[in-house]
């Protein structure tokens, strides 16, 4: 039996032909529409002869843009998605990383794919989709596949200032849908209301539960998470149940009195994660929605999508935090202290969060040197080679026996939902002409990311350069400039001292 | 009106706030620049920007917000 990530496809179109599936601003696909797209995209791929290799996708977020993941997966070959709102120099670096021949893009986005200086094919979305189907090629490829094969890069954040490729696999995904349907409680009248971007792996919440289960998808317009008012009535007229936001997203909505004037009415599951969540926040959804499941969900990239849940079914106090919980059935979770020994549930003490299981990923895309230096053996089982994945964020055991997030070993930050190394900041920072020194650090209370440099840019100026490097949500929020950058005794970035400076 | 335009060149230093009318619709300012500006000016002026006022026409422009803001102030 094949354990394929669109194994349950065909089914759910044969149910659901003509409902929707998919639905954005400007379109929507029913599953019989995506189907077929899926079908004209795979066939494309395969009949320009590309097998086993990454395919770009450089479109808008929109139901097409789904439909050419989906599409490059039938052919047996790995989608990257790339933001199209990222910087060049980023996207450059992305593209020399993943050596692909083909990249798919749409009408408004095919101006700036034509500029990249992509060496492969550029296609746009309506030219493929409606590729006549052959479906003894693409039944070939299926019958072929195994779920370790990948069928996604999604790329992270690096502290060298080089974005790292995380490759995932069909089996990790397929266990982590099971687990987090069973969890959420996911079925044909879910009706999602997507925020997250569709080039991480956080939009797999959506994406894939609703073509197992024949549910529906909206993809809330950005715009409308600065306007909380219409957002709250944007969730009403679609009826949305069900949301797995990042928590910057939902205090949106209660930061604003926005309870006063409406509820979101339909919603009943609600899926939170990426950040803590203000106690003060929280406890207003919770009055809202009283009838509704709140879980709080953790977890890396490279532990493909969440590993941790925790079902909220007690009241928190301000100034607590809301645990991380117990990982997924079939995941298992390692604390590690730094002598690699294992923490125990009952010492309370801390330790470097590590995932046990199939939900790891395959590793980073051709960088092998930071794939072993996360994907290391196991050191509590030495015989025979077993995979853990070290996080790099530390947690320990609470009384009541669930996991909580203390803080990250490294400099390793979550911004408005977004993981960031402050090191690629500053990477970015030191290329400026005439820059001597960067360092960063952030702000938690403030949810600001700082920068001070030495140099001779202002720091008005500073900012504005940032922003031809550094996606949106990585530019610092305060520049300050400074003679030079103050050092620890051993010549390290002395980061209290900064601290003490931002505060 | 000064005070509010130091605000928003903290954000995006590199914006001509005294004539641009696009601030939102242009995608200048988006959904977190909106949150962290609404911060600033209930500490600046001691007012606070509900929901219902969080739409893009009173964003578009410094002129605009300027205007929000004093209308909330006289509200009080």
């Amino acid at each position: 039996m094949h354990n394929h990530v669109l194994k349950d496809l065909k089914n759910t179109v044969e149910k659901y032909p003509d409902k929707t599936a998919f639905c954005g601003e400007k379109s929507a696909l029913s599953f019989r529409q995506l189907d077929r797209a899926i079908d004209g995209i795979g066939s494309f791929i395969l009949g320009e002869g590309i097998r086993r290799s990454p395919v770009v996708v450089f479109m808008e977020k929109s139901p097409e843009e789904v439909a050419s993941f989906f599409g490059i997966i039938r052919a047996g070959c790995y989608y990257v998605p790339i933001d199209a709102e990222m910087p060049s120099v980023r996207i450059h670096l992305i593209l020399e990383n993943v050596q692909a021949d083909l990249l798919i893009c749409d009408e408004d986005t095919e101006e700036k794919a034509r500029d990249l200086g992509f060496g492969g094919k550029i296609v746009r979305y309506g030219e493929i989709a409606e590729t006549a189907v052959d479906e003894a090629a693409l039944t070939a490829v299926y019958d072929e596949s195994i779920d370790t094969d990948p069928l996604y890069v999604v790329f992270t954040s690096g502290s060298t200032g080089i974005p790292k490729g995380v490759v995932g696999c069909h089996r990790a995904v397929n266990d982590y849908i099971d687990q987090l349907s069973e969890v959420l409680g996911f079925t044909d009248e879910t009706v999602f209301g997507n925020q997250t971007p569709l080039y991480l792996d956080a939009c797999f919440k959506e994406l894939f539960p609703t073509i197992r289960y024949g549910a529906t998808t909206y993809f809330v317009p950005k715009t409308l998470f600065m306007q909380p008012l219409k957002l709250v009535q944007y969730l009403n007229e679609k009826k949305i149940n069900t949301v797995c936001w990042v928590v910057s997203a939902l205090t949106i909505i209660s930061a604003f009195g926005t309870f006063k004037t409406e509820i979101p009415k339909y919603l009943r599951t609600i899926a939170f994660g990426s950040e803590v969540f203000p106690i003060k926040q929280f406890r207003m959804w919770r009055q809202a929605l009283p009838e509704a499941t709140f879980t709080n969900l953790y977890g890396p990239t490279e532990g493909t999508g969440m590993c941790c849940y925790y079902r909220v079914d007690r009241d928190f106090e301000e100034g607590e935090s809301i645990p991380i919980g117990r990982p997924f059935d079939n995941t298992d979770i390692l604390l590690l202290d730094e002598e690699d020994r294992e923490v125990t549930k009952a010492s309370g003490k801390q330790g470097e969060i590590c995932i046990r299981g199939t939900s790891l990923t395959l590793g980073y895309m051709n960088n092998p040197e930071k794939t072993s230096e996360s994907f290391t053996r196991n050191p509590l089982q030495i015989h025979w080679p077993e995979l853990i994945y070290r996080t790099g964020d530390i947690g320990r055991y609470n009384e009541r026996g669930e996991l909580m997030f203390v803080s990250r070993k490294d400099f390793q930050i979550k911004h408005m939902g977004h993981r960031i190394e402050l090191g690629e900041i500053e990477v970015n920072a030191q290329m400026i002409e005439g820059i001597t020194g960067a360092a960063c650090v952030y702000d938690k209370e403030k949810g600001k990311i700082v920068l001070f440099y030495s140099g001779d840019k202002e720091e008005a100026e500073m900012k504005v350069l940032l922003k031809d490097s550094l996606p949106r949500y990585m530019v610092p929020n305060v520049t300050r400039k400074l003679e030079r950058i103050p050092l620890t005794s051993n010549g390290k970035t002395d980061r209290v001292t900064l601290m003490s400076m931002v505060r | 009106m000064d005070e509010l335009i130091s605000i928003l060149r903290e954000i995006h230093p590199d914006v001509d706030y005294e004539t641009a009318t696009n601030l939102v619709d242009g995608k200048i300012l988006d959904s977190f620049d909106i949150i962290s500006l609404v911060g600033e000016i209930a500490d600046k002026f001691d007012v606070v920007v509900s929901a219902e006022y969080m739409i893009p026409e009173n964003f578009n422009s410094a002129q605009a917000l300027w205007n929000l803001i004093q209308k909330l102030q006289d509200d009080e």
